[in-house]
């Protein structure tokens, strides 16, 4: 226990936290999505994260810059990011809705009982990973510094990073647009219909098939938007390194309340928080543990999450 | 009329009745027939006494795995069925999905670790031993160990619905190789523990039966693996087997039918991780060193594949599903040797490792959803699973 650590830099650690947390907050949001709609957990939702990390870094080498390059003015790295957004979204989009459609709708289709499309949600993580793992020769890959590694601007004791800015303003502005399609549009009442009731709203007319696809899609969407951030954050990437992330956004997703969208926002900036005041507090290798940790005791306590679970029936 | 129906049972009986159908000496013979054969199999004088074609030179034999030591890779398949085995029990019969098994395997081979190796802290530093014990004696207590440790994460998650249950126990296996790789304080993090004890045994001409040979290990696991089979099927045969398939049928129905469901449940988790620690002691048996590296997720997927794809909630699934995934691989790649498949490709300037080996996680990964999709009840399955499987599809499924 070292509290000094943590009342000293606490601003520091409050920064990273949020910054941290808006990446388990967008990748928790896939898993409550699709959770919300098919009482599943998309185990294969990190990999689609992983993938999207390798977009990125695939994008930044085709536009000429690897880990080796030096750093870019503002001006070209904000052209980069947005570019890696747009494509690593798109990619992570694309294999949700590919797993969707080899994993799990022919399991659909012969109503099959949960635990097999947990089975086969595991076989889906798996193939990717290791597909990735052969393809990449299981090595890590550096990804190039964008942004300046200067603060942004300090008061106070608090340091904000541009980076660390950038991914919470991201992370929120994309929450908000997620809420208010959800909330808003025809295809968000299409979502909602399906996770209070898919038979019924199947009656009324709405595509199940169509929407479970377009969860899937959006899911994948927003891993992508996280992972841009995440290798920016990590400066490399892995094949494996889905499965950490995964584990904690589903923890967040769960911390919140598994199925609301606003949940997965607050479980995971909490999760973030949490961890990186844990990591002052016990030390830097324990950051993992804290994580299952507070996952285990929230279970106990409250097996529904801070917010209530439910797509359905809260607005967002 | 009457022709016809006795003809149509005939052509219904499979492999399984006819053997069911014969006298029981008969059954007894072949049985023991065969597990002759299996104490055999590691000897390389039985596959040249079979008379199968042995070109010379390269060595290569139908069954036998030329790129690692056929002992090696049979003593391995030991220890995952023997996994595959106590899983089968969480998720066969209770109907439980734990994802982190191997964490239990962890818990009986560190235990074995600790109290046999001349090296451990208990002894250099803590003196709480004076000496290490022999093997033998861990043995049990690592059962008892993991066990307890089953216990312990079982009180508080047994009461989660499934999917949570997947989740936590995954991230407990995770929690135990994390504990294992960093804290210095009794497991000695990634260094590890060195000197593991093994069983004990001395040949008539005074060597060690147990040292650096593998075919010893081999029978000893079968034999433990024989013994366990028994242990189980008497179990499922009981009331607490019936009980456990009364659970994972309906586990709100079996509590209204007066079935303690929680007792049942964590006693499935008990006995699954007791068999989990004692193939983990088996295997400290043999390797000599622990440490952390070797708890690693894939294994407990592995596991899991392995009871899947032979068919959940049937010892014989259990055994071919642990077989299948362990033996596939290594025969592939002696196959491959032999027969010269690449072990690397080259595409657009970038090596892909293509050998069997690095690829069986893929492999294993698309096995599991063909299986999940085309026949869930898996390649050896048990009948009642597979009719409960066989009850849902039948009913409605809604129109997409």
């Amino acid at each position: 226990m070292n509290f000094d650590d943590l009342i000293q830099g606490f601003p520091d650690l409050t920064t990273t936290g949020l910054a941290q947390g808006s990446i388990y907050a967008l990748v928790a949001l896939g898993y409550t999505l699709v959770y919300g709609v098919l009482r599943l957990i998309n185990f294969a939702h990190s990999e689609v994260f992983m993938f999207g990390t390798f977009a990125a870094l695939w994008t930044w080498g085709l536009m000429g810059y690897d880990s080796n390059s030096t750093r870019p003015d503002l001006g070209t790295a904000l052209l980069l990011i947005l570019v890696s957004l747009v494509v690593a979204s798109l990619f992570s989009g694309g294999v949700a809705m590919v797993v969707e459609a080899v994993a799990y709708r022919p399991l659909r289709k012969r109503n099959a009982p949960p635990l097999v499309f947990l089975i086969s949600a595991i076989g889906a993580s798996f193939v990717l990973a290791e597909l990735m793992g052969a393809f990449t020769e299981r090595r890590q890959q550096g990804i190039p510094g964008l942004l300046p590694g200067e603060p942004l601007f300090s008061a106070g004791g608090w340091t904000v990073y541009p980076l660390q800015l950038m991914t919470f303003v991201v992370a929120l502005a994309v929450m908000f647009g997620l809420d208010w399609f959800v909330s808003k549009t025809r295809f968000g009442r299409g979502i909602r219909a399906v996770a209070q009731d898919a038979d019924t709203a199947a009656l009324m007319g709405v595509n199940k098939g169509r929407v479970i696809a377009l969860v899937f899609l959006l899911g994948g969407l927003l891993a992508g938007v996280a992972a841009v951030f995440y290798s920016m954050k990590q400066g490399n990437t892995r094949f494996n390194v889905g499965f950490l992330i995964g584990l904690k956004a589903f923890s967040a997703a769960v911390l919140g309340g598994i199925g609301n969208l606003r949940g997965a926002l607050l479980g995971g900036l909490l999760l973030g928080l949490v961890e990186s005041y844990g990591a002052a507090l016990f030390g830097s290798n324990w950051t993992n543990v804290i994580a299952f940790v507070v996952l285990l005791v929230l279970l106990m306590f409250r097996p529904t999450g801070l917010l209530g679970e439910s797509l359905g029936r809260a607005r967002a | 009329m009457t022709t016809e129906t006795v003809k149509k049972q005939r052509w219904k009986l499979n492999l399984r009745d006819r053997f069911q159908d014969l006298p029981k000496p008969a059954r007894i013979a072949a049985m023991v027939v065969f597990v002759v054969l299996l104490y055999l199999l590691p000897t390389k004088a039985f596959y040249e006494n079979l008379g199968f074609p042995i070109p010379i030179g390269s060595g290569y034999l139908p069954f036998y795995t030329t790129g690692s030591d056929m002992a090696g890779v049979l003593f391995q398949c030991g220890y995952y069925i023997l996994l595959a085995l106590g899983l089968n029990v969480v998720l066969g019969y209770a109907g439980l999905l734990d994802l982190g098994f191997f964490g239990f395997f962890a818990v009986g081979a560190y235990t074995v670790a600790l109290l046999t190796s001349p090296e451990s802290k208990l002894i250099t530093e803590y003196n709480w031993l004076e000496s290490p014990w022999p093997w033998l004696v861990t043995v049990p207590i690592a059962i008892a160990l993991a066990m307890l440790s089953g216990v312990l994460l079982g009180w508080p998650t047994l009461r989660l619905r499934g999917d949570y249950l997947a989740i936590v126990t995954l991230g407990f296996a995770e929690i135990i190789r994390i504990v294992a790789k960093n804290q210095d304080w009794i497991l000695n993090g990634d260094r590890g523990i060195p000197s593991v004890g093994h069983p004990p045994g001395t040949w008539p001409d005074g060597e060690a039966i147990f040292d650096l040979e593998f075919t010893p290990y081999y029978w000893l696991v079968l034999t433990v693996i024989i013994a366990v089979i028994f242990l189980i099927r008497n179990l499922a045969n009981s009331r607490v087997g019936r009980a456990w398939v009364a659970i994972r049928e309906d586990e709100d129905a079996a509590e209204l039918m007066g079935v303690p469901t929680f007792k049942f449940k964590l006693w499935a988790f008990a006995i699954g991780a007791a068999i989990g620690g004692l193939s983990g002691s088996l295997w400290a048996g043999q390797a000599n060193f622990v440490n952390s590296n070797t708890f690693s997720l894939e294994n407990s997927i592995l596991v899991l594949a392995a009871v899947l794809l032979g068919g959940a909630g049937s010892i014989g699934g259990a055994i071919l599903g642990g077989f299948i995934v362990i033996y596939l691989p290594e025969w592939l790649r002696s196959v491959g040797d032999v027969f010269g498949w690449p072990t690397q490709v080259e595409i657009a300037g970038i090596h892909i490792d293509v050998s069997p080996t690095s690829l069986r996680f893929v492999i294993f990964g698309a096995l599991l959803i063909v299986v999940m999709i085309y026949r869930p009840q898996g390649l050896w399955p048990n009948r009642r699973r597979a009719a409960e499987l066989k009850d849902r599809q039948k009913e409605v499924a809604p129109v997409e």
